[in-house]
């Protein structure tokens, strides 16, 4: 088999115009799953059953099956409903761009509510009850003292998690979105030369993922600032 | 001071508290008048602890009755930030807020509960940590100073609420022996400037030259208690001598 390098060179290019729907398709999911993470996350350690049980049926929901059916649902799926056609969101659904970034948020907030309830776990229960005994409320107790150390607990969990989202995001393309995977089917259908092709999308993702890691990495570092003299 | 003059800081009667069926706290009758000093000991589980997180409500009592400078401790959130505000507290494992700076451990109190202003609460945070002999270490985190030096931190950080009444948890077991009597001498400083004091604490020495009173606890009840001369020379019940004989005998 030969191996065609200029064809890399070509369709590099190409599929970076996609690139843009990728990180469309990252940022915007990453911040309403993380909205939606740290909403579920309240309502998980509320102590109210009533809201803390249907939360749980929810997280099990969207990890226990794969993405790629969650797109499909959304997006084939919902729009058979009637009432669903009828409501406030239909402007939103009846887009395949709109589909993604609901199965892309809804899935991922489920992943990142575990992962910041881990945090508020990990937050020394000394430290909470030692501002109670100073008379700070339990909702500021959750602002000024949970949160900052169990967003530094979880960083690393969350990094891995976005890293996750960015390749995921290629799914849309299985909902004739044109991302970057989107591009590259389109190059592979009309080249028939998918090695070539697919190595070069796998770079790009490569890329990104560095550049993620590297973010992160920075983040932590800054943020573990007052502990650099513990092991 | 006559007993009609004391004024009662913290009243407990009858106070029993369970944690599942293993009951911590069986009918503990016990006052602390204004300026009093009183040091709680007892072997471990004895329910010490137990005791004085009851007084700021970190631990609810399940009978009995617990008022704290008039206020009756019952479920009402509005009581309990009174009494918190009022009840600093230090800690065995002092606590401190690790992402903040020691300054900041100190201001930020006041900032959310009294929301005095900054420049204010600045400048008594920095007379407090004069007070605790560690003014230079404002800026540093808590990870950078020694056991002591945190100690002595969460001490100033209690003191910024301006308590009516402390309450330490064994301050002095989680350190090195070298850096108990910084601690205690921070301690001594604040029981003769008049604070009210509840120390659980098995330092005897400390207990014999600062409490009013002593109170021995075994199994979750008092089983002695009485000024200092008289509970360590004269001691009555079986179990506070042999508690003695065995923590003076090393």
């Amino acid at each position: 088999m030969s191996f065609d390098f200029e064809l890399i060179l070509d369709s590099i290019p190409k599929m970076l115009v996609g690139i843009g729907l990728t990180f469309e398709l990252l940022f915007l999911s990453l911040a309403l799953g993380t909205a939606l993470g740290i909403f579920l996350l309240i309502l998980r350690i509320s102590g109210r059953w009533y809201l803390a049980a249907p939360t749980m049926v929810y997280i099990y929901i969207f990890r226990g099956t794969p993405i790629l059916v969650q797109i499909f649902i959304i997006y084939y799926g919902l729009p058979q409903l009637e009432f669903v056609r009828d409501s406030i969101f239909w402007p939103i659904l009846k887009e395949p761009f709109g589909c993604a970034i609901v199965a892309l948020s809804l899935n991922t907030g489920a992943y990142l509510s575990e992962i910041f309830r881990g945090g508020v776990l990990g937050v020394d229960r000394g430290l909470t009850e030692a501002a109670a005994a100073l008379g700070i409320s339990v909702r500021q107790r959750f602002i000024y003292i949970t949160s900052p150390i169990a967003i530094r607990l979880c960083l690393p969990a969350y990094s891995n998690d976005v890293v996750s989202l960015m390749k995921s995001t290629a799914l849309a393309s299985t909902i004739t979105l044109l991302d970057m995977m989107g591009i590259a089917r389109t190059i592979v259908a009309e080249t028939y030369a998918p090695y070539e092709v697919f190595i070069s999308v796998m770079v790009i993702y490569l890329v990104i993922t560095w550049a993620i890691q590297r973010t992160f990495a920075w983040i932590e570092k800054r943020m573990s600032r007052h502990v650099r003299r513990e092991a | 001071m006559s007993k009609a003059d004391r004024q009662l800081m913290i009243e407990l009667e009858n106070v029993d508290k369970f944690f599942g069926s293993f009951q911590a706290l069986k009918g503990v009758n016990l006052t602390v008048g204004k300026g009093e000093k009183v040091v709680v000991c007892g072997p471990s589980g004895s329910g010490k602890s137990t005791l004085i997180r009851c007084i700021n409500r970190l631990e609810q009592h399940n009978n009995g009755k617990i008022v704290v400078n008039g206020h009756e401790l019952t479920g009402a959130v509005k009581d309990i930030d009174a009494v918190r505000r009022e009840v600093g507290m230090v800690f065995q494992s002092f606590n401190l807020f690790p992402h903040l700076t020691v300054i900041d451990n100190l201001m930020l109190a006041p900032k959310l509960v009294r929301k005095t202003p900054k420049a204010e609460n600045r400048k008594k945070a920095m007379r407090l940590l004069e007070r605790v002999k560690i003014p230079e270490q404002a800026d540093k985190w808590p990870s950078q100073l020694s056991g002591g030096q945190q100690q002595r931190v969460a001490i100033a950080r209690a003191l910024c609420m301006n308590p009516e009444i402390i309450l330490f948890d064994e301050p002095t077991s989680a350190l090195d022996p070298e850096m108990i009597s910084e601690v205690l001498d921070v301690m001594i400083d604040l029981a003769r400037e008049g604070m009210t004091m509840i120390c659980v604490s098995h330092e005897m020495g400390f207990a014999r030259s600062v409490a009013d009173n002593v109170v021995f606890m075994d199994e979750g009840e008092i089983v002695e208690s009485g000024p200092p001369g008289t509970f360590f020379d004269n001691p009555k019940n079986d179990r506070t001598k042999l508690f003695l004989k065995q923590i003076l005998s090393h």
